[in-house]
């Protein structure tokens, strides 16, 4: 009977070996998945066991902290800024996931990023209470709340404002409107948290959205700028004449493009006077008949068109930033459609663009004709504030050279100065720029736009986008005047007024 | 020991902060207890396998100190920490550990001779089955915990698992029919495909078993039993026979039934029900995790958030899976032990079983070798149903883990297991010159041992032509 006991044996061992395998199968190869599953009340006791870091804005203004609570999460959330910097900030909820800032610096918040190593032995050595480390932000908190009254006061009370400093790609003030109070979603109370956000994902004026980063629209007349920067790198002067006049008729069609009410566009005019009254004749023409598609898309690209730029080189893109797009400009049989490049050319037909696109351009021009990448994580600190990172500005491109920027300039400070701008003065500053007056369907109200910089003492100071969404005609005046008061917050700061 | 109390000091900091000199308590009288039960086993059958007891006493004590620091945390959420020796589910499982310890010892204090027990198989595997019907006769009322009938409850706090008992019951039946059978199981057959097949009446008692097993399925609604009574009796037979078609014959059976209470469940219901929706929680635990799949679900998470190496003594959260104290201990240690804490606590089961088989080897009697085969089997096979159920090899099924789980029945069942197991392989390890009828010098089995040992010895001359005595292996 010897034989057989052993065999049971054997077969003891191998019921012990299967357990084995499927111990290693559970505790190995999916922990991970266990470990981070939806379903594991773990992850959240351990998320709120330590005091989360906070996100300030430029000068310390608390944009999100953690205060201990009583309750079994240790610490909640909240957002002393509300609304305001709702779109950049995000939230982070209990189990309703997380966005914007709170997501992308999550591990380094919660502190357990890779640069914290030190920070956590440091702690369980010294017996201290770990806790997260703080990001603080490139914005500016004054052109942040200028932004955000003068949207919430606007006509349309919906679109977006974004400003960067041209010279390094810092974000200063992004908002979007209109927005929501980020607040109730990070409750304990779980089931008022998913309340809050499912009310404001079925709000028709869709709150959530980031109108400055997660949407396109047509650009309207700021496109010109595009135009104009083909045409001056073709070797084109703003002195150039070109020829205007109230309609032009492009080849292979009968739809005639005319010149908005109120324009006045001889049929002789300069590129930088057609620029400063954004005479659309004269663009369309200039576009089919010397630039072509080709080199308008080339231009497009270079500033950044049909590749969403990458906000903290985050390549997850958790600011959920979108692409700008300029469409094929051809027909179905892959041909240059002339009548599509004419309409493209004034930012109508298959053209859309971000409003962060939009400040991109302005700052390009600004700056001299580098693009700067774009950014909103000015440092991460560690709890006891030593930095672990601060950003370095880098130029991810250089679509114009140095005389065509200055050139463009001139010509944006004119539209300005002389021209449909008029309402983006700041006294004291040089300040440059393009409205734009966007058709998006028939029957809807125009968009208003409105792109440009201040310089001072031929340095630049700040670029802005304002995008006013279905303000009708005069949308783009107020755009202009809303960039204005944004750009002069931000001069003020820099105490340069 | 020190390994016990290391992990009670290492969880009572984590919890607490500090290490208070509570955790001593319970730990002083475990050593106690394991202490006075190893010199007791020296005296009383001083040739035994000297590690059964110390690897025992390491599940024993890993579970008590586990259930203490439960009420640790618990009382640490009410703001105490002062919990007094026996209160508490660490306290009456240390309790139930020194009762348990105190029924093993007085078992092997009376059973001198493991071959005494076959005088009584017919009496005590009658027991058996009494005790293993008794919850399936009761109103659900007395006999129903969490959906299994397989209790006797008195009052509200009190209940004992009748079917832990029963197993060893039963195996003495099992072995005492079986060594008078083995002859005509093994010899007569019919050979197909080279698998040598029992004659149809010789089927019967198997058969009976089956149906037995399968009763306790439908009626206690209960796979983990089922599945080691069956178990138990197939690998008794096939030890006994020697042949591969017992083993073959019951797989089928047992999958075949199986498979029968899973079809059925899904498309009658009534009794099969329950089996149905186990297996069905096993095959998509994660389709209704917070309510159906729950307790496996939050086992798998709790398991997986252990990882590697677990998140330490005392800093997981075994409190948030269900069941933590009885079904699911091996989970909720799993996440604090990590893969590795668990392989190790696995290897000493695996040892237990093993050392358990090698007394079975040792023995020169057919019922020893019969009984603590399937002893130390079962052992092996509950560890395995429980933990395979935790951790989603198996479905999931209401077994305790033995020496861990909290529960009276079960540690007084296993102990007495353990403590029979000690007591043949003291008589495996006895020098064979020094002659048993030396041995049993009890007033009670005077004039029993020559009748007894005629009976085993003669069969085991006559059964197997290969000699075993002096077989060290």
């Amino acid at each position: 009977m010897n034989a057989p006991l052993r065999r049971a044996g054997v077969v003891v061992l191998v019921l012990f070996g299967l357990l084995f395998a499927n111990l290693n199968w559970v505790q190995a190869y999916k922990a991970d998945d266990y470990r981070n599953s939806d379903y594991n009340p773990r992850v959240q006791i351990s998320e709120y066991q330590h005091q989360r870091g906070t996100i300030e804005a430029s000068g310390g203004v608390l944009l999100a902290q953690s205060a201990a609570t009583g309750d079994n999460l240790k610490y909640l959330r909240s957002y002393p800024q509300g609304a305001q910097y709702a779109h950049l900030v995000g939230f982070k909820g209990v189990n309703l996931g997380s966005s914007g800032i709170e997501k992308l610096e999550n591990a380094y918040l919660q502190g357990n990023a890779d640069s914290q190593v030190t920070d956590r032995w440091l702690a369980m050595l010294t017996g201290k209470e770990p806790s997260g480390g703080n990001v603080l932000l490139t914005l500016s908190p004054t052109a942040q709340k200028v932004a955000y009254d003068a949207l919430a006061n606007s006509s349309v009370h919906k679109g977006a404002v974004v400003a960067l400093d041209p010279t390094t790609g810092a974000i200063l003030a992004a908002t979007s409107a209109p927005s929501f109070d980020p607040n109730p979603m990070a409750s304990h109370d779980t089931q008022a948290a998913v309340d809050a956000y499912d009310k404001l994902n079925k709000d028709s004026n869709q709150p959530l959205l980031n109108r400055a980063f997660s949407e396109t629209y047509p650009p309207g007349s700021t496109f010109k700028v595009i135009d104009s920067a083909a045409a001056l790198s073709a070797g084109m002067k703003p002195s150039d004449v070109l020829q205007g006049g109230p309609a032009y008729t492009p080849p292979q069609t009968t739809h005639t493009i005319p010149n908005e009410q109120g324009v006045v566009c001889p049929d002789q005019i300069t590129l930088q006077q057609a620029l400063t009254v954004s005479c659309n004749t004269a663009f369309s023409r200039l576009a089919v008949e010397k630039i072509g598609a080709d080199k308008l898309k080339q231009t497009a690209q270079a500033f950044g068109f049909e590749k969403a730029p990458l906000i903290d080189q985050d390549s997850r893109n958790v600011m959920g930033v979108v692409a700008s797009h300029t469409g094929s400009m051809l027909d179905q049989n892959g041909q240059v459609d002339q009548p599509t490049v004419a309409l493209s050319a004034i930012g109508q037909s298959n053209v859309r663009m971000t409003p962060l696109q939009g400040a991109l351009i302005a700052a390009t021009v600004a700056n001299g004709g580098s693009q700067m990448r774009p950014y909103l994580i000015n440092k991460e600190l560690t709890s006891d504030r030593t930095p672990t990172y601060v950003a370095r500005p880098q130029q991810q491109s250089r679509p114009i050279d140095q005389s065509v920027a200055s050139d463009l300039q001139t010509m944006m400070v004119s539209v300005v100065e002389n021209g449909t701008g008029r309402k983006a003065q700041i006294s004291g500053l040089q300040v440059g720029g393009k409205t734009g007056t966007a058709e998006n369907g028939t029957g809807n109200p125009e968009h208003g736009w409105f792109i440009g910089f201040a310089m001072k003492n031929g340095k630049p100071v700040a670029a802005v986008a304002v995008f006013l969404q279905q303000a009708g005609l005069s949308g783009s005046g107020e755009a202009a005047g809303i960039a204005g008061k944004v750009m002069a917050a931000i001069a003020r700061e820099r105490g340069l007024m | 020991m020190v390994l016990v109390g290391g992990y009670a000091a290492a969880s009572e900091a984590a919890l607490v902060g500090r290490v208070s000199l509570g955790f001593l308590g319970p730990l002083i009288t475990l050593t106690a207890i394991f202490f006075a039960a190893h010199l007791l086993i020296r005296w009383l059958a001083p040739h035994a396998d000297p590690v059964l007891l110390p690897a025992v006493a390491v599940v024993n004590g890993f579970g008590v100190m586990f259930l203490h620091r439960l009420d640790v945390a618990d009382l640490k959420e009410h703001g105490t920490v002062k919990i007094p020796l026996f209160s508490g589910q660490g306290g009456r499982q240390l309790m139930w550990t020194l009762l348990a310890v105190i029924c093993a010892v007085a078992v092997l204090a009376v059973v001198r001779d493991h071959r005494s027990l076959s005088r009584y198989a017919y009496t005590l595997g009658l027991a058996g089955i009494a005790l293993m019907m008794i919850p399936a006769i009761l109103p659900a009322r007395f006999s129903s915990i969490n959906g299994a009938k397989l209790w006797i409850r008195f009052g509200s706090f009190f209940a004992i698992q009748p079917g832990e008992f029963a197993k060893i019951l039963l195996l003495v039946y099992f072995s005492y029919y079986l060594v008078r059978k083995r002859e005509v199981l093994s010899l007569a057959s019919k050979r197909i495909l080279g698998i040598d097949f029992p004659r149809g009446r010789d089927l019967g008692p198997v058969l009976a078993v089956w149906l037995l097993s399968l009763m306790v399925l439908i009626f206690e609604k209960d796979l983990g039993t089922s599945l080691m009574y069956f178990g138990m009796f197939v690998v008794t037979l096939y030890v006994a026979t020697e042949r591969v078609s017992w083993l073959i014959i019951g797989l089928l059976l047992f999958l075949g039934g199986a498979f029968l209470a899973y079809f059925l469940g899904g498309t009658v219901g009534g009794p099969f029900a329950n089996f149905y929706e186990r297996a069905d929680i096993w095959l998509h635990p994660f389709a209704d995790p917070t309510n159906k799949g729950y307790q496996l679900v939050q086992s798998l998470l709790g398991l997986g958030t252990g990882g590697l190496f677990g998140s330490g003594p005392g800093a997981g959260r075994p409190d948030k899976v269900p069941l933590v104290q009885s079904d699911f201990i091996f989970a909720g240690m799993g996440e604090e032990i990590g893969l590795f804490g668990l392989t190790a606590l696995l290897a000493v089961y695996l040892f237990i079983a093993m050392r358990g088989l090698r007394a079975a080897i040792g023995v020169r009697d057919s019922f020893g070798k019969l009984f603590a085969g399937g002893l130390s089997f079962t052992l092996g096979l509950q560890v395995f149903v429980i933990v395979g159920g935790v951790s989603k090899l198996i479905p999931l099924t209401g077994q305790t883990t033995p020496f861990m789980s909290a529960g009276g029945s079960s540690l007084v069942a296993n102990w007495v297991l353990i403590a029979l197991l000690v007591r043949i392989s003291d008589a495996a390890r006895r020098p064979a010159d020094g002659s048993g009828a030396g041995r049993s010098g009890g007033p009670a089995a005077g004039g029993g041992p020559v009748k007894l040992q005629d009976l085993p010895t003669e069969m085991l001359r006559a059964g197997s032509a290969s000699g075993h005595v002096g077989d060290k292996s």
